[in-house]
């Protein structure tokens, strides 16, 4: 009964079922990790690429196709895959942690203390002894280091509450920020600011088997720990008291919350660069077609992320072949209308802002 | 009137407790019994520290000084602090006063997250939790509205799915902040009946003075021992504290109503029905 309330409006939101809707992400990943193997500086018809994997899983003796496909395409295309799900599902983490709509993976400096550390390793060759993997290692120890930094500010002003942590957050970038650009200014080496420019807009071009197999076991351990505790991540998000009436311990939560994001965000942020967008859309776009439960969002997010960032590296192979363009020029000029007509198909809210 | 024990088993009780929020100090010295299977009022002016005292009771707050207990299944006290987070949610069920309910949420997936502190965090919803939460929200009389997004609720219905929140928690004692803001009359009086009769202790802060007249078992005033203008327009005063407890009819009678709340009342009974009701008029009036 309701006692002169405003009348019933028709009002069931439309949403799209869970597991349908997981089935076809995964098949739909599946049959786009193949088929984008069929596209680069070289066509590959997509008949051959399909035998290429075939003759690998059946063990026969590799074809004319196996190195390119084998060896260069098929490990970047899975850390297309493993870095864009990773980037979805720190975002989802991320929002829930700062309770913010505009949070991304990189909010808390860490891909500003990413092109610190990259820079300083690009522009002065410090690292210089690790070959292929300083850059990476730079970026990891600038990111790592951003995040402590972010740490020790918020827990001496009193806790990690949302708040804290996005001031905080967002002043360090700038910092940070203005460090990397000093350190390109003083090498005085043209070449040294593009390259950073490169690097901090993103590519899994140089994926190797070697190089995919730390972001991919972190992305996977860390979705799985974040869905074992998808009831604690739901009762977060619905703010600090509820929260801890609810009986989850907000403090140790946000705690393993913001160690287990800035250790995915560095290593992946170490080995693809800074690539935008998709830790902010990919997780609105998830809580739109499933609504914002974090048992749904996570894995839809995950695999949506995934899929996007697959396609976009296509994109970025193809746009100005035989020239790629940077994933982050690419998630930024596809994901920002996406995203706006995501938003427009419905009122959509987050933490009660329109 | 302090520490006033109705009864001889607890709910909780605080001792001495102090909160200072943001370096000011909001209560000190708080003496309070909660005794069980009853309904305990809290009132006072606004700003005099009613929510916090609820939220210290809760364990959400963790008050600076002074011993705060609750009582464990077998009615012994326990030290608030010494209850794991968890195991304090199966015990009480606290609902703050102004939530922001959690966008693109379902209400029945809000009222479910009252079933947090008795699930496995990665436990899937099932059915018993389904007809908790249906259960829970048919007392608040929503229960067609289940799956409807909370944002499509008026702040009444807003305020009552939140309630059911606290019904889904199942607990012996359920702490509400102002339960019957928004709501409407009718509402107000049959969701009082409904919390009470769900939660073994009821415990609540409430603005209206003749609903708390009627309504409650005991009454406790949250204010300042001192006498003055209890509005707090001459400037901010120390830390407030339980001024007085007891059965409502002696808490509000006129003299007290005059100190701590700033107007005359008189209480009057209803022509029909056997219940006082408290009237209320601008202090100058009194003789």
């Amino acid at each position: 009964m309701s006692h002169g309330e405003k009348p019933r409006r028709s009002s069931v939101r439309r949403r799209l079922a869970f597991w349908p809707l997981l089935l076809l992400l995964v098949l739909a990943t599946l049959g786009s990790l193949v088929a984008s193997l069929a596209f680069g500086s070289e066509r590959i018809p997509v008949g051959e690429v399909v035998g290429a994997v075939t003759d690998r899983f059946a063990g026969r003796d590799p074809g004319r196709w196996d190195v390119i496909v084998w060896e260069l395409r098929m490990p970047r295309a899975l850390l297309a895959v493993v870095v864009g799900a990773g980037l979805a599902v720190a975002g989802v983490g991320m929002q829930t942690l700062v309770r913010n709509p505009l949070a991304d993976p990189f909010l808390l400096g860490i891909s500003s203390g990413a092109s610190v550390g990259a820079t300083a390793v690009i522009t002065t060759g410090v690292l210089g002894g690790l070959g292929i993997y300083a850059v990476s290692t730079g970026a990891l120890l600038g990111a790592v280091g951003s995040a402590l930094l972010v740490w020790l500010v918020a827990t001496a002003q009193g806790g990690l509450t949302p708040l804290r942590l996005v001031l905080s957050g967002v002043v360090l970038s700038s910092g940070l920020s203005a460090i990397a650009s000093f350190l390109v200014f003083l090498s005085g080496d043209p070449r040294a600011a593009n390259s950073v420019m490169f690097w901090m807009l993103g590519s899994v071009g140089g994926a190797t088997w070697e190089k995919l197999w730390i972001p991919a076991v972190l992305v996977a351990v860390l979705s799985a720990g974040m869905l074992a505790l998808h009831r604690w991540m739901d009762a977060l998000a619905a703010g600090p008291d509820t929260a801890s009436a609810l009986g989850v311990n907000v403090a140790a939560m946000r705690t393993t919350l913001f160690v287990g994001l800035a250790v995915l965000v560095g290593v992946l942020v170490a080995v693809s660069g800074g690539i935008g967008f998709v830790g902010l859309i990919v997780p609105h776009a998830a809580r739109l077609v499933v609504g914002a439960r974090h048992r749904v969002v996570l894995p839809v997010a995950a695999l949506g992320g995934g899929l996007f960032l697959l396609w976009v590296d296509v994109v970025a192979r193809l746009a100005v072949r035989p020239q790629e363009i940077p994933l982050g020029v690419v998630t930024g000029v596809v994901g920002a209308p996406l995203f706006l007509l995501l938003m427009g198909r419905g009122r959509y809210r987050f933490g009660g802002q329109q | 009137m302090t520490g006033t024990t109705n009864g001889d088993r607890l709910a909780a009780r605080l001792r001495g407790v102090g909160v200072s929020l943001g370096g000011r100090r909001i209560l000190a010295d708080v003496d309070l019994d909660v005794p069980h299977g009853q309904r305990l009022g809290i009132v006072g002016v606004n700003g005099a520290g009613k929510s916090t005292l609820l939220r210290v009771l809760a364990g959400v707050l963790h008050h600076g000084s002074g011993t705060a207990e609750l009582a464990g299944p077998d009615g012994r006290l326990e030290d608030l602090h010494d209850v794991r987070a968890r195991e304090r949610a199966r015990r009480v069920a606290y609902v703050p006063q102004e939530e922001v309910v959690a966008a693109e949420l379902l209400v029945g997936e809000m009222v479910a997250l009252g079933r947090v502190p008795r699930t496995r965090p990665w436990a899937r919803g099932g059915r018993d939790e389904r007809d908790v939460v249906l259960a829970a929200l048919d007392a608040v009389g929503l229960a067609d509205r289940v799956d409807n997004p909370c944002d499509q609720l008026s702040g009444g219905e807003r305020r009552r799915a939140v309630l059911a929140r606290g019904l889904a928690q199942q607990c012996p004692v359920m702490l509400l902040d102002e339960p019957t803001n928004h709501l409407d009359v009718a509402w107000q009086l049959r969701l009082l009946e409904v919390l009470a009769g769900q939660a073994e202790t009821l415990v609540a802060t409430i603005h209206d003075l003749d609903l708390a007249l009627r309504y409650f078992d005991v009454l406790a005033v949250v204010g300042w021992p001192d006498d003055g203008d209890p509005s707090g327009a001459t400037g901010p005063r120390g830390p407030a504290t339980v001024v007085a407890v007891g059965p409502p009819a002696d808490v509000l009678a006129a003299g007290h109503v005059d100190r701590h709340f700033g107007v005359g009342s008189v209480q009057v009974p209803h022509p029909h029905l056997d219940q006082p009701h408290l009237l209320i008029h601008a202090r100058r009036d009194h003789p």
